[in-house]
């Protein structure tokens, strides 16, 4: 069983990253079980959106507390919270890079990966909204999901042209830390 | 078809299926995602029904309560304060035998506000006389939509039944599920045909005065249908097995209680933690089990006498509770004991209130104290430090 925590602010696409990764791993034959926790409800508030997945149905209904892998949307977050309690020692964290806000160092075997993500959005879609970037540097750097379930994800999700560009969105995510590696 | 979907529109989507010719709700967090999902469906036409706007709960379940009394499905769905402001009518719908199929997003009760989950919503409801179904997974709150309007239009039953899942954990959770098709469900679940409803060219009367001479019976011909539907209920879930293949419903589901020293009594998506929980505790030698409650209303009494006759120690664990008694599950379970000749150690907790999240942890802090000295109702993960904290005036 691994698990995903992502951290960002209602209204930044938590739960639509959530639900993407939990799609295209299902899309891969996988268990996930994708799930939100909201603190007051209101958009601009922390939040947290969790995936767990398997290879059989997933029955643990706790939030999670020791993820494998974290997902940072919104890295204002960090100054607030101690995002990475709790990361496992072979984790994985992928941050969306933030002008004036550093990553904390990795311990152990941990990796952290700091992506570039609004920005490619920003070129790519036009808009800085990072997620798929995300989620497509989330497949280069944990091997959990490749391209072609992640793209099938995304036309789940989106239509036409906004899906082909979220497509590209994810592939500059995927190379960027491809070619870090 | 197997897919990824999010509990609320696993429900909407089930309900479709169901084809219900009204459906009314008030929009309320957790339950929204569920009427916001049928309400596209009638918009689209992919569901031929009428959908009717409401200033309220309270009208939301007069207008299906008045659906069903003309002979028409009819869907409803509400949580916590909304479900409150339903009440009146939810008895009303009960004591007019009018079957129909509501979902609860189950959620805490004011005050404090609090929009997270736990099961006292429905709880206010339990003596209403309407059958009370808990999911444990999406792939059961499917099942049970379709499996409910089944039960509750029997002529032999003629009561509405409430489908509960956990807010949040379930209404906005997303997992993998098995949506039926429209053909497999047609096939089990005929139009409904009314054995009463309101028609002008036959007049009748539902809901009338009864006087001191006729109320009594009436309340006694329901306590008698909720008894017999503890033999329908089962027998749905068969032919549900028959047409969709898999097992899913019915009133009670043991997880390795064979030759358990400890198990729990549980309802909704925390049996599924339980159930993680038994299998780590049992790769360490412990025998521990679960036993899960599909059905809660009518109690099937007896299948949980049949299930935990050999077992020792017994926790129950509500989401809920009678606030200056114990928690509803518990009273129940303990008063089915009465007059057994061997009774086992039966402990109460009450957890995950308001949202409080339920660990693993939680779990075995309830396995632990079931060892000790038994109790009627211990919290479980509660904060004492806030418990200390006295109103220091302005």
């Amino acid at each position: 069983m691994k698990e995903i925590k992502i951290f960002a602010r209602a209204g930044q696409g938590a739960i639509t990253t959530a639900t993407i990764l939990g799609d295209a791993l299902f899309l891969k034959g996988k268990y996930p079980y994708a799930f939100p926790s909201f603190g007051a409800a209101r958009m601009g508030a922390p939040m947290n959106a969790f995936v767990r997945v398997d290879d059989k149905p997933i029955r643990l209904r706790s939030q999670i507390y020791e993820p494998d892998y974290i997902i940072i949307v919104d890295s204002t977050l960090m100054r607030g919270f101690d995002c990475f309690a709790g990361f496992k020692p072979e984790g994985v964290a992928l941050v969306n890079e933030r002008e004036g806000i550093e990553a904390p160092k990795p311990k152990g075997k941990q990796k952290i990966f700091v992506v570039p993500a609004n920005k490619i959005a920003q070129e790519v879609i036009g808009r800085p909204l990072g997620n798929t970037a995300l989620i497509g540097a989330f497949a280069a750097a944990t091997g959990e999901l490749d391209l072609d379930s992640l793209n099938k994800a995304i036309k789940q999700r989106f239509e036409g042209k906004i899906a082909d560009l979220n497509i590209e969105a994810a592939k500059r995510g995927f190379d960027f830390v491809k070619n870090l590696k | 078809m197997k897919k990824f979907i999010e509990g609320s529109y696993a429900v909407a989507e089930a309900v479709k299926l169901c084809r219900p010719g009204v459906v009314s709700a008030y929009p309320i967090t957790p339950q929204t995602h569920i009427v916001e999902g049928l309400a596209q469906f009638v918009a689209d036409g992919e569901l031929k029904a009428e959908f009717v706007n409401v200033e309220s709960e309270h009208s939301a379940a007069s207008a299906v309560l008045g659906a069903v009394a003309t002979g028409v499905r009819a869907f409803t769905s509400s949580s916590s304060q909304g479900l409150l402001l339903m009440t009146e009518v939810i008895f009303n719908i009960a004591g007019m035998r009018l079957p129909l199929v509501l979902a609860c997003a189950n959620r805490a009760v004011s005050a404090p506000i609090n929009i997270w989950n736990d099961q006292q919503d429905v709880m206010t409801i339990r003596d209403s006389g309407w059958i009370l179904l808990f999911a444990e997974n999406i792939q059961e709150v499917i099942d049970l939509h379709i499996q409910a309007y089944r039960i509750s239009e029997d002529h032999s039953i003629m009561l509405p039944v409430m489908v509960n899942l956990d807010g949040y954990i379930l209404t906005h959770g997303l997992e993998v599920a098995d949506m039926p098709s429209q053909e497999q469900v047609d096939k089990f679940l005929p139009p409904y045909k009314p054995l009463y409803k309101l028609d002008t060219s036959d007049p009748m009367t539902l809901g009338c005065l009864a006087m001191p001479e006729h109320y009594m019976e009436a309340r006694v011909a329901i306590q008698k249908t909720q008894e017999a539907a503890l033999d329908f209920i089962p027998k749905v879930a068969g032919e549900f097995k028959k047409v969709f293949g898999r097992e899913s419903g019915g009133l009670v589901e043991a997880y390795k209680i064979e030759d358990a020293k400890q198990v729990i009594v549980a309802m909704g998506s925390i049996v599924g933690t339980i159930k993680e929980t038994v299998d780590e505790l049992r790769a360490q030698g412990k025998k521990v089990g679960v036993l899960k409650l599909i059905t809660y209303r009518p109690f099937p009494k007896q299948a949980i006498l049949n299930a935990l006759k050999n077992v020792p120690e017994i926790a129950v664990v509500d989401k809920s509770i009678s606030l200056g008694s114990n928690s509803p599950l518990y009273t129940d379970l303990t008063s089915a004991f009465i007059g057994q000749d061997k009774v086992s150690k039966i402990s109460g907790f009450v957890l995950g209130l308001g949202g409080r999240d339920i660990t693993k942890d939680s779990i075995k802090q309830v396995f632990d104290k079931l060892s000790g000295k038994q109790v009627d109702c211990e919290f479980i993960d509660v904060k004492k430090e806030l418990l200390e904290e006295e109103y220091a005036g302005n």
